[in-house]
């Protein structure tokens, strides 16, 4: 005892005489915890998505008229009726088709945009036209619908094409969808292709290479990784899209592959479903969950494929 | 013996064509990405002429001042905007302490070595790209039934689309954060200041303009969302306006989404009217937060 309050007075003043009583620290370590709770009601929101579908999900299939069979494999979708079918077919199939139809547009668009922004546009171009894409992002797609419906389908589509389609049309809402994506796509491919070393370029250019050769040859693989993100990214987006496809594509669960005709998907079941006010606890209201269910799962599965390309690249060059 | 029959390879072998061509292809090429990259704003312009010409004629001030009604000559969207604002105030109270805080902790004291600091990036990462309509469902399953119970109030709209937003708020934040040099913070430290200090102090006034921006353009995301609250709002004819929180309501989206789905043309030019208040609106909303980005964004 004696020696090391020898030691300590040799040693100086200690550091509480100093800075005074480390009091302070109890205040910190509560702060730290604040902060930490509210860091973690993201993982609890995550959870309450989870639950919330997968406990109505199981209520659903242990519903008397639901099959586990029936509801993958069946090409109805009838909830409403008084002897309601319960097959996901027509609502999966709606999905895909629109989404493919999206994606037709939105690659080539994207991959351009995203090509021109970053190996052609000047500076000052890729500062307007940037700006300009983030409002396209960021126009509500309600709004988006309504143009889909009261002027893409009449003018374009059965106007100035002279297609024989219906009212309301897959291939409206697929090709209105796909424009709607486009800045999703463009802007991680531009940042994958932003990415690429000088290098790569000037050693290109040092063997006679152009700059179209630049960009189609070395560029966009060399990014490729990134392109494959942000078209994951577009089509997981495309999925998930309600407000286009309820309002352009029509609220007809259907197995028909013809895209010019009306077609649902399962967005759009669940806002056509859903805005009417179904009493909790009918099949009809466990089917919301259900298919939910099955679209959080698609677009988890999607995001989580396109978090995955993209660390590769940042891991290749940053 | 390989390097030698490359190396003597004309250039135009290995590169697939004669440099006399590259001219025309080159220009060729440009133009292809150039006309690629205008379609998505050639379609955001007509988008927007289209609306413009089909809902200008109906606006005026008794459009903005009446409530909604069956007869297209009598609507108007007042109950509209009186919702939307009260959705706009829950969302901002909930988003900016939940988004600030979880931002700092990310930012500021999560060690990333351990897995659940791991599992709270990678987790808000995946809530960012969940499917709006997603969020509606756990609303209507748990905020306007279920455990919270709030019935399809200005509350519960309002929370729901919070969740929607929350992921944005958290990630622009982080980068706000991410801004500020290290050696502000350092240099607080050196001084004797606590951890707490030296954020509170330093670190977060000096970031406010960037979380500002982020919180004002997810507050634009917000109000635009439509999804959701046709699960949890559904109320679309609301001839009143909210008086609180425990009021049924309905926002301009939703009332848009609802003169669409009328067969009748009349309504679909009013759908187009409000379509322009929502976008004024927006516009306003961005521009603010431009502003206050090019204005108070310090340079280090």
């Amino acid at each position: 005892m004696a020696i090391d309050s020898v030691a300590s007075d040799a040693a100086g003043p200690s550091a509480e005489s100093v800075f005074g009583p480390a009091r302070r620290r109890i205040g910190e370590k509560v702060i730290a915890v604040v902060l930490f709770a509210a860091a973690a009601t993201s993982v609890v929101i995550t959870i309450g998505i989870v639950i919330s579908l997968a406990g109505e999900t199981l209520a659903f299939f242990a519903d008397k008229a639901v099959s586990v069979s029936g509801f993958l494999t069946g090409a109805q979708w009838t909830p409403l009726f008084s002897d309601p079918q319960f097959g996901i077919r027509p609502l999966v199939q709606g999905t895909l088709i629109i989404t493919g139809i999206a994606l037709v547009v939105a690659i080539p668009l994207g991959i351009g945009t995203a090509a021109f922004l970053s190996e052609y546009a000047s500076p000052r171009l890729r500062s307007a036209l940037k700006p300009t894409l983030e409002l396209l992002a960021g126009v509500p797609t309600v709004v988006f619908g309504y143009f889909a419906l009261t002027f893409f389908t009449p003018s374009i589509l059965k106007g100035l094409l002279g297609m024989d389609v219906s009212v309301f049309n897959g291939l409206a809402g697929g090709i209105i969808v796909g424009v709607l994506i486009v800045p999703t796509v463009a802007s991680v491919a531009e940042d994958a292709m932003s990415a690429v070393p000088q290098s790569l370029r000037e050693g290109a250019y040092g063997i006679g290479a152009s700059r179209r050769q630049v960009t189609v040859r070395v560029v966009v693989p060399a990014a490729l990784s990134g392109v494959t993100a942000g078209i994951v990214l577009g089509a997981s987006r495309a999925v998930g899209e309600t407000m286009v496809v309820l309002i352009a594509a029509g609220q007809v669960p259907t197995t028909s592959l013809d895209p010019r005709g009306p077609m649902e998907t399962m967005t759009a079941f669940i806002g056509a479903t859903g805005k009417g006010d179904v009493p909790t606890g009918s099949t009809g209201y466990k089917a919301i969950f259900a298919v939910g269910f099955a679209l959080f799962l698609i677009t988890l599965i999607l995001n989580t494929i396109s978090i995955r390309f993209v660390r590769r690249y940042r891991q290749v060059y940053e | 013996m390989t390097t030698t029959a490359e190396s003597s390879r004309p250039v135009s072998e290995v590169l697939g064509v004669p440099p006399a061509a590259h001219k025309v292809r080159d220009r060729s090429f440009v133009l292809l990405l150039g006309a690629l990259t205008s379609v998505a704003l050639i379609v955001l312009a007509v988008l927007l002429i289209d609306t413009a010409i089909d809902g200008v004629p109906q606006l005026s001030l008794s459009f903005l001042t009446r409530f909604p009604s069956a007869f297209p000559a009598k609507a108007g969207i007042e109950s509209a905007i009186t919702g939307t604002l009260w959705l706009m105030g829950v969302v901002t109270f909930v988003i900016v302490p939940l988004g600030v805080a979880s931002a700092l902790y990310l930012e500021e004291f999560a060690d990333n070595s351990r897995w659940w600091n791991r599992i709270i990036e990678v987790n808000i990462q995946n809530l960012a790209a969940v499917p709006s309509i997603v969020y509606g469902i756990l609303g209507l399953a748990y905020i306007v039934r279920g455990p919270l119970s709030l019935g399809r109030t200005v509350l519960a709209g309002g929370l729901t689309l919070a969740l929607v937003v929350l992921p944005v708020v958290i990630i622009t934040g982080r980068e706000a954060l991410r801004a500020v040099p290290p050696s502000i913070k350092e240099g607080a430290l050196a001084l004797g200041a606590t951890r707490w200090q030296a954020i509170w102090r330093q670190i977060l006034p000096a970031s406010i303009p960037g979380i500002a921006t982020g919180v004002i353009l997810s507050i634009s995301r917000a109000i635009g969302e439509t999804a959701p609250l046709i699960l949890v709002g559904a109320a679309t004819f609301v001839a009143f306006n909210p008086t609180g929180l425990d009021s049924p309501f309905t926002a301009l989206p939703l009332q848009i989404f609802s003169w669409i789905s009328q067969p009748n043309d009349e309504f679909r030019m009013l759908a187009a009217a409000a379509i322009i208040v929502l976008l004024v609106l927006l516009v306003i909303l961005n521009a603010v937060a431009i502003r206050l980005r090019n204005r108070y964004q310090q340079r280090w």
